[in-house]
């Protein structure tokens, strides 16, 4: 994996309440991977009105730009951003269920993941430096996991 | 299959976009008071995201018919999920698509089968949310009323009711209201009071359905 941010890397979603959080912190993240996470971050922030809220289709669209194939690596703040991501989650784990077929954009419908994403269970800001930063250093999806997940252990005092 | 006096319920497509509409128009009706009750320990969003939700749900059943209830149910899932930006939207887009896909691809459904799909639809909001009854939820609203539902819709819309009510001495264990603590304790959960109106909906569009 020496071409990092080319095919075969892990993407990483940042998803947050604010399109302000979500933007600040992808950047901060690229920042501190050296600049090497660029390419793999995309950032899903505030509602679809640009408001204060989660929007499934932002965090849809922001996984389907990142996706390599290698997997992608969702990191998000609180309430519902999380069960948004999860019930995307659960969506694709049963993409067989209720009509399989892809609701078309602009439609009224989920589109699905990419096959493989991951919600970790992290820390926002934190687990997005961990993400970005490994993923930018070419690692593979269960060590980006492991990294964002690790930030909880990071003690600050 | 009739026993003279009462017919067996057997709920058809048709039934299940009426609740649908039903639950639409009840949410437009009241969602100045669940964004009140949201105001005092949420933030005061609810009203106005499930009114959005709703009236996209109501906005793709008219533009794509469903073919089945579980389609239905199905379609006004993922509809919630993909348009309400708050928690109620993942929640209950989980809630419908859940039990629709239970429901397969039915063409009718007795409402004992409905009972059954819904508290699976049910069992997968609470592990979505990771909530159990009593922690004033909207589970303290939808348990009750999956329970009572074999007995009769009515019997499920006043144990939603009764559920509903019930969240007000308790204490928010899930979501923002939780972060009030003790401060949560005397308001009605906003997400119970919104899960009386689906099922009130319920009973509704039975009764239209007995005219």
């Amino acid at each position: 994996m020496s071409d990092a941010a080319g095919s075969g890397a892990v993407g990483v979603v940042l998803v947050s309440h604010s399109r302000d959080v979500a933007d600040a912190v992808s950047r901060l993240a690229v920042a501190l991977s050296g600049g090497t996470g660029g390419r793999l971050v995309a950032a899903a922030g505030g509602a679809g009105d640009g408001g204060i809220g989660t929007s499934s289709e932002l965090i849809v669209d922001a996984a389907r730009r990142v996706d390599r194939g290698a997997g992608v690596v969702v990191v998000a703040d609180l309430g519902s951003a999380v069960l948004t991501v999860r019930a995307l989650i659960a969506d694709e784990d049963d993409a067989d269920g209720d009509e399989a077929e892809s609701p078309r954009p602009g439609q009224a419908g989920v589109g699905t993941l990419p096959p493989g994403a991951r919600l970790v269970d992290a820390p926002f800001l934190e687990g997005a430096v961990a993400a970005v930063v490994t993923a930018g250093a070419g690692a593979p999806l269960a060590d980006v996991v492991r990294a964002a997940e690790d930030a909880y252990e990071y003690r600050k005092l | 299959m009739e026993d003279g006096s009462r017919r067996v319920a057997e709920l058809d497509t048709g039934f299940f976009v009426r609740w649908l509409t039903e639950t639409a128009s009840a949410v437009d009706r009241e969602a100045d008071r669940l964004t009140e009750l949201d105001s005092a320990i949420g933030d005061a969003d609810h009203g106005s995201n499930l009114r959005r939700g709703f009236t996209a749900v109501t906005a793709a059943l008219t533009d794509k018919p469903p073919p089945s209830p579980g389609a239905a149910l199905g379609l006004a899932g993922r509809t919630l999920v993909s348009k309400v930006g708050g928690a109620s939207g993942p929640l209950y887009g989980t809630l419908l698509r859940r039990t629709g896909r239970e429901l397969g691809d039915a063409a009718t459904v007795s409402r004992e089968e409905l009972a059954r799909a819904m508290s699976t639809g049910v069992e997968a909001v609470a592990a979505l949310g990771g909530a159990a009854e009593g922690d004033k939820t909207m589970l303290d609203a939808l348990l009750p009323a999956v329970r009572a539902l074999p007995e009769s819709f009515t019997a499920a819309r006043r144990a939603a009711a009764e559920g509903a009510v019930g969240t007000v001495p308790m204490r928010a264990r899930r979501g923002r209201a939780s972060y009030l603590g003790e401060r949560s304790i005397g308001h009605e959960d906003p997400g119970a009071a919104s899960s009386l109106l689906l099922v009130a909906a319920l009973e509704r569009s039975w009764e239209a359905a007995d005219e």
